[in-house]
């Protein structure tokens, strides 16, 4: 068991980080969002291997199903022909890899710092099958609040994307 | 049992390959997708702290984040639509109506 | 057999040899219900359908399979390559993993997840990609936008489905698809009859989700050729085939567990039956009937011109004969045992139903144009979903303050809906005629 649960961690990670790097350097843009959707599913299997089953399936239906449809969507309506053959990188590459380091570092140094407590404690046998309960008992009481603004948001974004997006009647 | 640190190394070389994809790629499309890349990394590592203290606010804060994702990738493809319509380009450095 | 296999892998083992029998059994599946397709046509427009290929027909799937694993495999010219190859992999790979949450019965089910519901639902958006990488691969404005369409319908339909699939779910507590026919046998009537809104609501969605008529503009052979489906060939089209066959039977099979009743046979008190007591011919009925069919395919084993048919037709009345052997003998094992294998034939029976009420919609209503689709997606059924979780929230209360009856609580919930649907219906006058038979 143990074993298998770290084979499937190596699997989900190196898959995870390798999607990623080929995200960032494509240059077909819809290869670009194929891996992207291959990262969200491997993001979405380390959230089941770390027992949160429901944010796995939150993770697919909203991310993977409902958010990369609209990024697919729209690239195919905005895909130009030359967008083949342009420059794919701008010239700041070497200020973004300066600053990439340093926040590396610094993340390193933090978890340098605080070694001696990370600590996962024992997993259960099995996914407990109370984790949708607690999620909703936590989100409908304590987080009320943030929920109700949560769909103001999306209520503000769904009526802004629309108007956006419509065409201008010249 | 996996320790946490290899949880957070992988969170954070998604974070900075996101972050790298943001600052060097001119196409605005692969910027927003390196953008939730980042919200991505996040998650994982509210996953983990969730996952260690025992408590499901970690994983209620992933669904509002997630939720906000949701959110800003429809406005900000709302955008990239209606910029596209205007100019016919979706590069970073063709998008300088602004300049002086 | 517990010491033969070491106990590390005996959990494992199970699930894998049912999955091995699902992906065996499904190509095979989805052909006949193509020929049971194309012989339901034929009887509905008064014909008789393929009848060359075997007795009536019968050998017809496996001749469409050879000719279509023989094709040539065209890929056009400026097509992207990777993605042509995936698509109809996506697409095939999706519809074959959400059969690994569906109960079939008790005791035949891969895994009994706590979300099982929302992971089948998960796998079911996911097969949305295989529609549109492969309509954006083929390098065709016809097959882009066949693809673009049929996802923005697939998109829409499926919030009303959900949205059907919660009110449910607020009657059954729980996601596991074991639970909610649990709770169906415990309320002791079948979620199709107490929240009749949701089934209808659930019907129309899945009809669309599946791009099946009268829903089926972006494949309807007059309009954008095959849609998405244009510049595919040989196998890999029959990958795609066989994606929309097996997700008709899935969600067949979400619909016969979530509205009617799962493996439960159709008859009251289920917590009370005692085998060999009064209901004993209900229990009859699975082997009478599959004793019907063989007898009756031995009664047109003679009849037939050529022998190969009459083969055909023997082996057909003989494996009849033994699946009613089979469940007659189940009456007399122990209850798990008969629970087990008439749940299966129950199930497989409820599921082909649906099926045949699929075909049916099919062969009767023309087809709706795109902009009636989508008005009829957002605005008449995701505001009639909506009022109807609320109904079913409002009969929970009613149970659990005055203590009213399963079936009793939910007739405020039909009837509030109902209203609601006759305003919707009213509401847009000129479009009204032209949608489909809706509220009661």
């Amino acid at each position: 068991m143990q074993t298998l649960n770290q084979a499937l961690f190596i699997f989900f990670a190196v898959l995870a980080v390798v999607s990623a790097i080929l995200l960032v350097t494509r240059r077909n843009i819809v290869h670009g969002a194929v891996f992207l959707i291959t990262t969200l599913l491997s993001t979405a299997g380390i959230f089941l291997l770390l027992e949160a089953e429901f944010l796995f399936i939150v993770q697919v239906i909203l991310y993977v199903g409902g958010i990369m449809v609209l990024f697919v969507f729209v690239i195919m309506l905005v895909n130009l022909d030359d967008s083949m053959r342009q420059v794919q990188f701008n010239r700041q590459w070497f200020v973004a890899g300066a600053l990439a380091l340093v926040l590396a570092a610094q993340f390193l140094f933090a978890i340098w710092a605080g070694r001696g407590a990370l600590r996962l404690p024992a997993m259960a046998g099995e996914i407990s099958p109370k984790n949708t309960e607690a999620v909703a008992d936590a989100l409908f009481s304590h987080y009320m609040l943030p929920f109700e603004i949560a769909s103001i948001l999306l209520l503000v974004a769904m009526i802004g994307a629309v108007v956006m997006a419509k065409r201008r009647v010249e | 049992m996996i320790p946490v640190d290899y949880y957070l190394f992988l969170s954070l070389a998604l974070f900075t390959i996101g972050v790298i994809g943001v600052l060097t790629r001119r196409n605005v499309i692969i910027m927003l997708m390196s953008i939730e890349l980042i919200l991505n990394a996040v998650n994982i590592n509210l996953m983990v702290f969730s996952r260690m203290w025992g408590s499901v606010d970690g994983q209620v804060f992933a669904i509002f984040i997630i939720t906000d994702a949701a959110a800003e990738a429809a406005v900000g493809l709302g955008i990239i639509l209606a910029f596209f319509h205007n100019r016919e380009t979706v590069l970073a450095d063709e998008m300088d109506i602004m300049k002086w | 057999m517990g010491h033969l296999i070491p106990p590390s892998i005996l959990p494992y083992v199970l699930p894998v040899l049912y999955a091995v029998v699902i992906v065996a059994v499904l190509p095979l599946l989805a052909g006949y219900i193509v020929l049971m397709e194309r012989k339901v046509m034929a009887d509905m427009q008064a014909r008789l359908g393929p009848m060359r290929v075997g007795p009536h027909g019968l050998l017809q799937p496996i001749a469409d399979a050879v000719k279509l694993l023989l094709k040539e495999d065209i890929i056009p010219d400026k097509a992207d390559k990777l993605m042509f190859w995936f698509a109809p992999l996506v697409s095939v790979t999706m519809a074959l993993l959400a059969y690994s949450a569906l109960a079939i019965g008790p005791a035949f089910q891969i895994a009994d997840l706590n979300i099982g519901l929302l992971f089948i639902l998960a796998i079911s958006s996911l097969g949305i990609y295989g529609i549109v990488l492969g309509g954006w691969a083929s390098n065709s404005h016809y097959s882009l936008l066949g693809a673009l369409r049929s996802a923005a319908q697939l998109v829409s339909y499926e919030t009303a489905a959900g949205l059907a699939l919660i009110s449910v779910l607020l009657l059954a507590g729980s996601l596991s698809m074991k639970d909610i026919v649990q709770a169906q046998s415990d309320q002791g009537v079948w979620f199709a009859f107490s929240v009749p809104f949701g089934f209808f609501i659930y019907l129309v969605g899945s009809i669309a989700e599946t791009n099946r008529a009268p829903f089926d503009l972006p494949e309807a052979e007059s309009e954008l050729v095959a849609g998405y489906m244009t510049e595919y060939s040989g196998f890999r089209w029959s990958l795609y085939f066989l994606a929309e066959y097996a997700n008709m039977i899935i969600v067949a099979g979400i619909a016969t567990t979530l509205f009617l009743g799962g493996w439960l046979r159709p008859g009251a008190r289920y917590h009370e039956h005692i085998p060999g007591t009064a209901i004993e011919w209900l229990d009859a009925l699975p082997a009478l009937l599959t004793l019907g069919v063989a007898l009756y395919s031995l009664s047109l084993a003679p009849k037939q011109p050529v022998k190969i048919q009459k083969i055909v037709m023997l082996l057909v009345a003989a494996l009849c004969l033994m699946v009613a052997g089979v469940l007659a003998g189940a009456l007399f094992a122990p209850p798990a045992v008969l629970q087990g294998i008439h749940g299966a034939f129950w199930f497989m029976a409820k599921v082909f139903a649906y099926i045949y009420a699929f075909l049916w919609i099919r062969f009767t209503f023309p087809r709706y144009r795109f902009d009636q689709l989508m008005r009829l997606g957002w605005r008449f059924l995701i505001p009639l979903a909506l009022v109807n979780v609320i109904g079913v929230g409002v009969a929970i209360v009613l149970r659990q303050q005055w203590a009213w009856g399963p079936i009793v609580s939910l007739i405020p919930t039909t009837l509030g809906t109902l209203g609601v649907a006759m305003l919707l219906a009213k509401d847009d006058a000129p479009v009204a005629e032209a949608q489909t038979a809706d509220g009661e």
